[in-house]
């Protein structure tokens, strides 16, 4: 059903034989569905199609669970129980550079699968280490404040407002420390065996992964602290 | 060193539990001995424990299924009988404490490790089958899914010889199920046991939302696929919906139990009610989870054994999705008395009502699939019609309980628990064992014997109602779930039949297993040689029964609705297979041992966790990380199958296949 012609550029041809279904870069009209996209009558999906869209299914989910525990909090929020109330626990300072850095972390992120695309390995372990370093700084920044609010007597067990503070702040750090742990296995595993098709899947899976837990930062950042900071 | 862990964690002087467990363990040293002694290993391992076969993880969960049911059944006679013996002065054979951990048992292993495994066993088996591919999306995944479910019911079981288990129920409501009321090991039992279980099940969703969405054999359009695999594709989606929240949920009391957070509590700022409706927004698509597949099971027995395609196959596509989307919309019905106010109980009230619309839609179906149809009373027809009329009862005792008012007064009641039998069993239960009658032959190669089948069907439907409808009475009488002790002597007569009807239904079970052995002893005469058994329709039929480990030797080319029916069809009229295919090598998954080895972690961690060992816990979650990289490091994912392995079976497949067309044409049935 690809019958057109191949570009001329040799990058572009090796580009489109290592995705023959050109994604993202089909015409957004065609009326058929084309073979190995899984769309329509056509059989399977390409393994590279598979990988990703089950774990776009993953991340649909992880962002339900989020759901509830932002659920928790919005009940909770004014539960304070005689403790402290939102907007005195709250340094938007720290959480500027908190989110600064991982805002960052998503750009340097994209640059690296750019470099992997290009299929550059020096580049790309460059990027992914930023991009770690970028997490570090991030989930450090985070520990600090709960350490600083623990010191103050300011403790999950002490109201129902903090304990869902704590945990909803708490999962996505716990999700950004295991997103680096699997960085550092992706960077290992891209060193030592390449650029090979079923690692370079998984780069595309950890790049989702870690946009998604920007996105759902983003929404913290709103609800949590700007919201909590104002009223 | 231990944590909470101790020799007093072995119930020595409680004898039921205790005698139990030692014939468990017995019965357990028995067959490793069994299969130690026969030199077993080597193939469980190979074909089994590391397999990443669809079929394989099919039948392992479906038999993980069945012996939990048989565990479930047990609690079940101990709980009819207690109550049917502790009325007036008599406090029966059961203790409080126990009599509460056995009902919080038999509804967490009925649900989560009888009915999901049994579900999702039927889900693995046929939905690659019918969707003419090779596997399922993540193969290895998969494996994971089966072994991590496994070690939820390893866990729940455990507990019946280590330590306790919960007695809150088999959804553990707070405050009562937080450390201030429940400072034992029971509810964190439950509380590990179904986590594991559950992050397993939610693989499994996302694993076919992709395999249905995703690899369909060309031709298989959406409007093509058989109605089971749509059944199976609503409740993946409400998997991957529904069961991360049962994993929050989870996770925020198991931090209000460890660390004393304020999730649930009913102190400084907890909120109690929050629970009921996260758990209830995973509790209820949860039953449609379960009944949904079941559905498609039905659908599927309805319109082979009448001959006919399904009737109004469109509209059964849509009430499936339908049901699918309103699921997500319900779950406040159960906790009506919460005291939403009117507003909130109405519009709940009336979401619940509409959900019945499309279960309607679905018995009309079914209904008229049969009418004009040449229908065979065979043994899984038998349970597809006793399906319709007890489900149909459990459906209005469903529409009364969906009033508010009317919920009111039997809130919490034996009408409830009536209630919610007469679907569960009457809609997912009889569609399994309908199942296993239609899909032994294709998994295994034999039918089962019909006689028994047939008692069994007879004394399970007979017992079920016999059970189950003087609940009903006691219900309106005002009797409540979950007492150990009766204080009205006038529930007695009520409480004599129920117990009387389990013992019915136990001579159905019985009669179950009867009907296995004695088919296992005249296999040969029971012997599917043809692939196609029933004069069935869809594609799994068009395989050899068993189908071989690469399913279709040539994926197969869809070319109308009723896939494998067009295919016979136009066999039937041009009175021969067509010619040989061009047969090519195979590329296949290679085994792992990544999913065993993942249950071993888990169950090392969720025990420790349990017990508060921490460094064994830390331990284990070291371990499941190191595993993940070597799994990850692994060169190897497929293997090819060689042209002549392929060619070989598939010939074998094709003579069986024109020696029944040259039987039907010396017989005179072609046209």
């Amino acid at each position: 059903m690809t019958d057109a012609p191949l570009p001329a550029a040799r990058e572009t041809i090796r580009r489109v034989r290592e995705d023959p279904h050109r994604l993202g870069h089909r015409d957004l009209h065609a009326r058929e569905a084309i073979a190995g996209t899984g769309h329509g009558a056509t059989g399977p999906a390409h393994k590279r199609v598979l990988v990703g869209y089950g774990f776009w299914i993953f991340l649909l989910s992880d962002i339900v669970m989020f759901a509830c525990f932002f659920a928790a909090f919005a009940v909770q929020r004014g539960a304070t129980a005689g403790g402290p109330a939102l907007r005195e626990i709250i340094d938007v300072h720290r959480v500027a550079w908190e989110t600064a850095a991982l805002l960052l972390s998503s750009y340097t992120c994209g640059l690296s699968f750019a470099a992997t695309n290009a299929r550059k390995l020096v580049a790309t372990q460059a990027f992914l280490l930023i991009t770690g370093l970028l997490g570090l700084v991030f989930v450090g920044l985070e520990l600090s404040e709960f350490i600083d609010l623990a010191g103050r007597g300011f403790v999950p067990q002490r109201s129902g407002m903090l304990t869902a503070f704590f945990g909803l702040v708490g999962l996505h750090g716990l999700h950004v420390t295991l997103a680096g742990l699997w960085l550092l296995t992706m960077m290992a595993q891209v060193q030592v065996k390449g650029f090979r098709p079923e690692i370079v899947h998984r780069l595309i899976c950890f790049n989702l992964f870690w946009h998604a837990l920007d996105i759902v930062w983003i929404g913290i950042f709103t609800i949590v602290y700007l919201l909590g900071a104002a009223t | 060193m231990f944590g909470k862990l101790s020799w007093s964690a072995i119930p020595i002087d409680q004898p039921i539990p205790l005698i139990t467990s030692i014939v468990l363990l017995l019965v357990i040293a028995g067959v490793l001995a069994l299969v130690t002694a026969k030199g077993w290993w080597p193939y469980l391992w190979h074909e089994w424990i590391t397999s990443v076969d669809h079929k394989r993880i099919g039948i392992m969960y479906c038999l993980l299924g069945v012996v939990m049911l048989i565990r479930g059944f047990a609690d079940a006679i101990m709980m009819r009988t207690q109550q049917a013996v502790a009325i007036g002065g008599s406090q029966g054979y059961l203790p409080p404490e126990h009599y509460n951990q056995i009902f919080s048992a038999h509804g967490t292993i009925m649900i989560f490790f009888g009915a999901m495994p049994l579900v999702i066993g039927f889900m693995n088996y046929l939905v690659p089958l019918q969707l003419g591919v090779r596997d399922v999306a993540f193969p290895t995944f998969n494996s994971v899914s089966f072994w991590l479910t496994a070690t939820g019911a390893l866990l729940v079981n455990v507990s019946l010889f280590v330590g306790e288990f919960a007695r809150t129920g088999w959804l553990p409501y707070p405050p009562l199920s937080e450390t201030a009321y429940s400072p034992g090991v029971g509810v964190d039992y439950y509380l590990w046991a179904v986590q594991i279980s559950g992050i397993g099940t939610l693989i499994t969703g996302i694993n076919f939302v992709t395999t249905v969405l995703k690899m369909r054999c060309p031709g298989m359009s959406y409007m093509r696929m058989p109605m089971f695999t749509w059944t199976a594709l609503a409740s993946s989606l409400l998997i991957v919906a529904a069961f991360p929240i049962l994993t929050a949920t989870l996770a925020m009391l198991s931090l209000d139990r460890f660390f004393g957070w304020h999730y649930f509590t009913n102190t400084a700022g907890g909120n109690p009610m929050m629970f009921m409706n996260l758990i209830w927004a995973w509790g209820h698509p949860e039953v449609y989870i379960l009944v949904l597949p079941a559905f498609g099971i039905f659908s599927e027995i309805f319109s082979t054994f009448s001959g006919k395609p399904l009737f109004g196959y469109r509209s059964m596509v849509a009430a499936t999705l339908f049901i699918c989307v309103v699921a997500m919309m319900t779950w406040l019905h159960h906790f009506f008395t919460m005291g939403s106010g009117p507003a909130v109980n109405t519009a709940f009230g009336i979401s619940t009502s509409v959900i019945a619309v499309g279960t309607g839609v679905k018995i009309y179906n079914w209904i008229f699939t049969m009418y004009g149809g040449r229908v065979r009373m065979t043994v899984p027809m038998l349970w597809s019609m006793g399906f319709i009329f007890t489900f149909v009862i459990g459906g209005m005792t469903g529409v009364m309980l969906a009033v508010p008012p009317a919920d009111f007064l039997v809130h919490n009641s034996m009408f409830l628990v009536a209630h919610f039998h007469n679907v569960i069993v009457g809609g997912v239960v009889f569609a399994l064992f309908a199942g296993l009658d239609f899909w032994f032959p294709k998994a295994f190669g034999f039918r089962l014997h019909e006689g028994w089948g047939k008692a069994s069907f007879w004394f399970a439907f007979l017992g079920f109602w016999i059970t189950f409808a003087p609940l009903y009475v006691l219900g309106f009488e005002g009797m409540t779930r979950r007492l150990q002790h009766v204080n009205q002597p006038e529930w007695a007569p009520m409480l004599y039949l129920s117990a009387a009807g389990v013992g019915v239904l136990a001579i159905g079970v019985v009669c179950q297993v009867v009907m296995l052995v004695v088919s296992i002893r005249q296999r040969e005469r029971l012997r599917d040689t043809t692939g196609d058994p029933w004069d069935g329709r869809s594609l799994e039929w068009a395989t050899p029964s068993p189908p071989p480990f690469f399913n279709f030797a040539v994926t197969p080319n869809v070319e109308g609705e009723e896939a494998y029916w067009g295919i016979k069809l136009k066999a039937i009229e041009s009175q021969g297979l067509g010619p040989e295919p061009q047969y090519r090598p195979i590329e296949m998954p290679v085994h792992s041992p990544v999913g065993f080895y993942t249950a071993v972690f888990a169950a090392i961690t969720g025990f420790s966790l349990i017990w508060k060992i921490w460094w064994l816990a830390g331990l284990g979650l070291v371990a499941a990380f190191a595993g993940f990289v070597i799994f990850a490091w692994r060169d190897i994912h497929e293997f090819h199958v060689p042209v002549e392995q392929v060619a070989e079976a598939d010939r074998a497949r094709r003579a069986a296949r024109e020696a029944l067309l040259a039987r039907l044409a010396r017989e005179g049935a072609l046209p």
